[in-house]
């Protein structure tokens, strides 16, 4: 049995512990409503270009000379998958999901023996991926310097993987990131963006629309547009994601820490008690031999 | 008959505005400026740098834009935008930075002819302001 003292060392060092995990998840908190709200605000804007892409595509008056961001290379050898992940950890199982979907997208792709490329936005998703991918990933962004996710960053990642499809070096992108849907729950999503999926059509309405100038033109220039709007929404989707995991990760470790301190607390109590009888019986059998 | 339409602006960090008492709007649209009344057919279009102006019951209201979409359906005007200031708002400060950075843009080697004219047109506009 451990002594008293080392009973007192670890009930002191599990208080501690608990002290950060609670820090941490006030901090979870504080975040998660910031980015909770700009995750909603985000929404009505790639909700609208989406709607504009879809009215835009359904008026298209040629589609075998569609753009080749909305009808795809003709090919479906190279699939490109971009993997959004936090840069922290200590967010549950925030980037292991992700992760554990991306992963089991690739064994996919691998199996039909298509061939495979990796980018990967935030760091703990390079960490995780290197070991088993490490020769697939072309290239790997993070984010740590800004503290929101803003449209700038989102961008950035739009130009490349759009300077990389028009090298022809890929034939389908995926992104695959978290979509926020409550505190406990976040919902890990592949989401293709090229070719554009245009499958889903809730809104789609048989409105004509003029166009200035020509469809192709406006086309053009819409696509790159909505693929740097949805990865922003990714990014914005996840940054929620991450503070919600990483609040009820918090939430989780600060209440086990509780349970463990009342556990050894109890311990520290009857190995003292215990301390104290022995001693009495020694002073008591001690007298009586006298 | 009221002549009210409504207009939206919205940036991807948010809603940026929503009106619905708008009797007039004129949008900077890539192939010249265009004024929009209501009941105006369909339409989509994308802006160039320029001025938005928008007449409401409540005043009028001017923003810069570099760049958008514009969409016009059952009177509703969508604005999706990037980069909107309002110009009531925008300091001189801001107005120079804005003007360096297209100059810059504007004068770097490799530049395409679009994205040249784009640059150009934003120097043009935001000089007319200062």
């Amino acid at each position: 049995m451990a002594s008293l003292d080392d009973l007192k060392k670890r009930i002191t060092s599990v208080k501690s512990t608990q002290k950060i995990t609670k820090a941490m998840k006030m901090v979870a908190a504080a975040k998660l409503k910031r980015a909770q709200e700009s995750a909603e605000k985000g929404r009505p804007y790639s909700q609208k270009m989406n709607n504009v892409i879809l009215n835009l595509s359904n008026g298209i008056s040629d589609k075998d000379n569609a753009p080749k961001l909305l009808s795809g290379s003709g090919k479906e050898q190279i699939h490109l998958c971009v993997v959004m992940t936090s840069d922290r950890g200590l967010c549950g199982g925030f980037n292991a999901n992700i992760i554990k979907k991306a992963k089991s997208h690739f064994a996919k792709l691998v199996r039909v023996g298509k061939e495979l490329k990796i980018i990967t936005v935030g760091s703990k998703g390079n960490d995780q991926l290197k070991r088993a991918f490490g020769d697939k990933i072309i290239e790997n962004i993070s984010f740590k310097n800004s503290k929101n996710a803003n449209y700038f960053d989102a961008d950035k990642v739009g130009k490349i993987i759009i300077e990389k499809f028009e090298k022809e070096e890929f034939d389908i992108c995926t992104i695959f990131y978290n979509q926020f849907k409550n505190v406990i729950t976040q919902i890990p999503q592949a989401q293709q963006i090229i070719p554009l999926n245009t499958v889903d059509d809730e809104n789609k309405s048989d409105e004509i629309y003029e166009f200035e100038p020509d469809e192709d033109e406006i086309l053009n220039n819409l696509l790159p547009k909505n693929i740097s709007t949805q990865i922003f929404k990714a990014m914005l989707e996840n940054s929620a994601s991450e503070q919600g995991a990483r609040m009820s990760a918090m939430d989780n470790a600060t209440r086990n820490a509780g349970e463990m301190v009342d556990k050894l607390t109890i311990e520290y109590n009857r190995s003292r008690q215990a301390a104290i009888t022995k001693e009495l019986i020694e002073i008591i059998s001690g007298a009586e031999s006298l | 008959m009221s002549e009210e339409f409504k207009i939206e602006i919205v940036n991807p960090e948010k809603s940026f505005l929503s009106k619905d008492d708008v009797t007039e709007v004129i949008v900077p649209a890539f192939e010249g400026e265009m004024g929009i009344l209501k009941d105006h057919i369909s339409i989509i279009s994308f802006l160039k740098p320029g001025i938005i102006t928008i007449f409401s019951k409540s005043g009028e209201d001017k923003f810069y834009v570099e760049d958008g979409i514009v969409e016009f359906k059952s009177n509703n005007l969508s604005v999706l935008t990037s980069s909107i200031f309002n110009l009531k708002e925008i300091e001189k400060s801001k107005l120079q930075d804005l003007i360096k950075i297209a100059e810059e843009e504007s004068n770097k080697p490799e530049i395409s002819d679009q994205s040249k004219y784009l640059a150009d047109q934003k120097i043009e506009v935001l000089k007319t302001l200062n």
